[in-house]
């Protein structure tokens, strides 16, 4: 038994997962908006069973936040929204801290300005997460985000 | 953050793993956390890196003492359970040669670290840690990741994740009662008399 357990675990290395995948978003479809309306996109994200993310309000400074940004582009952020946070108790906290776990979207209102040119373009967002399951924490790290936007008259 | 964090856990964790199953699978005559065989132990890599003094602090000044080599940062909540149990090791137990070492991998450097240890009221010596001083270590993919180091420097137990104190406590106490030969069943002698005190 226990040489079984021992070539398990000298196979293990192989299918460890990496931090790549702990943290997945799904590619947004594109998307037409007309010039001068609100163009409202949701980024879709899954993370693994077992980790979580802090939230974009942790309570403890200390805490990196999620946080979603974009650059610069025609379309003018309006708001990026979270959904509401769950309070989860872990074995290393004293108290229940602010997280995100499981599926969840982020949504952004983009104000497409009267004066747009139209046109296909590709709006670049910025994820910033820190994961951790009960036992141990990975460091910060930041995907890339496409958004394809077609603007139509 | 600083370190890139490499793609070593699944490394690590085997290396961890293996050390389980050598005190499960190598003996029946004890259920306590065992450090690996001395036979089995490599040196650990010998690095430099600054206090919060800019002082530089190097492994090799702790020759002669048995370490615990803690890679944390101020954002792994896991790593803030431990802190405690490190003071209490280093008040414990550094008058029979005994030293906690943390390793912060915060990319903020000492304006994140400084006022973190001096919130928690660390006693134990802190430096702000590289991506070179991580890959002599395997990456540090995760953390806390933490090395219990012999007197003579080598490796003796590898702890990726929040572990129990008691796991430390025990090997520390091997380690500082060199009983790990006989936990090995391999026998040996101590060489603490070959080395020099160290730096505190």
């Amino acid at each position: 038994m226990c040489k079984l357990a021992l070539a398990a675990l000298l196979l293990m290395p192989s299918f460890l997962p990496g931090q790549g995948n702990l943290l997945t978003v799904t590619p947004p479809p594109k998307q037409s908006a007309k010039k001068n309306t609100v163009l409202t996109t949701k980024l879709d994200v899954r993370l693994r069973p077992g980790y979580h993310v802090n939230s974009n309000t942790p309570a403890d400074d200390y805490l990196i936040p999620l946080r979603l940004t974009w650059a610069t582009s025609p379309l003018e952020v309006q708001q990026v929204s979270y959904p509401k946070p769950e309070m989860e108790k872990y074995e290393f906290s004293e108290k229940p801290i602010s997280v995100f776990s499981g599926g969840f979207a982020i949504t952004t209102r983009f104000k497409v300005p009267a004066g747009a040119a139209p046109g296909m373009m590709i709006i670049t967002g910025k994820l910033r997460y820190q994961a951790c399951s009960n036992k141990e924490c990975f460091p910060p790290k930041t995907l890339e985000v496409k958004l394809p936007v077609d603007i139509v008259n | 953050m600083r370190v890139s964090f490499h793609r070593s856990l699944p490394a690590a964790a085997a290396v961890f793993g293996m050390l389980v199953l050598n005190v499960n699978c190598g003996s029946t005559r004890s259920v306590k956390a065992a450090v690996k065989p001395e036979k089995d132990r490599k040196s650990a890599p010998q690095f430099s890196l600054k206090d919060a003094h800019g002082r530089a602090v190097k492994l090799s000044d702790y020759k002669g003492k048995v370490v615990l080599l803690n890679f944390w940062a101020t954002w792994c909540g896991p790593c803030k359970i431990e802190i405690p149990w490190f003071i209490d090791f280093e008040q414990k137990f550094k008058d029979r040669g005994f030293a906690v070492l943390g390793i912060s991998m915060d990319e903020d450097g000492w304006d994140a670290v400084k006022p973190y240890i001096e919130k928690q009221k660390v006693n134990y010596r802190v430096v702000v840690g590289s991506d070179e001083v991580a890959d002599l270590y395997g990456g540090v993919s995760s953390l806390p990741t933490s090395f219990v180091l012999d007197r003579q420097g080598k490796i003796a137990g590898v702890h990726v994740g929040l572990v129990s104190r008691n796991v430390y406590q025990n090997e520390i106490e091997q380690l500082l009662d060199n009983k790990s030969d006989v936990q090995a069943g391999t026998g040996g002698a101590s060489a603490d008399a070959e080395f020099s005190a160290g730096p505190r």
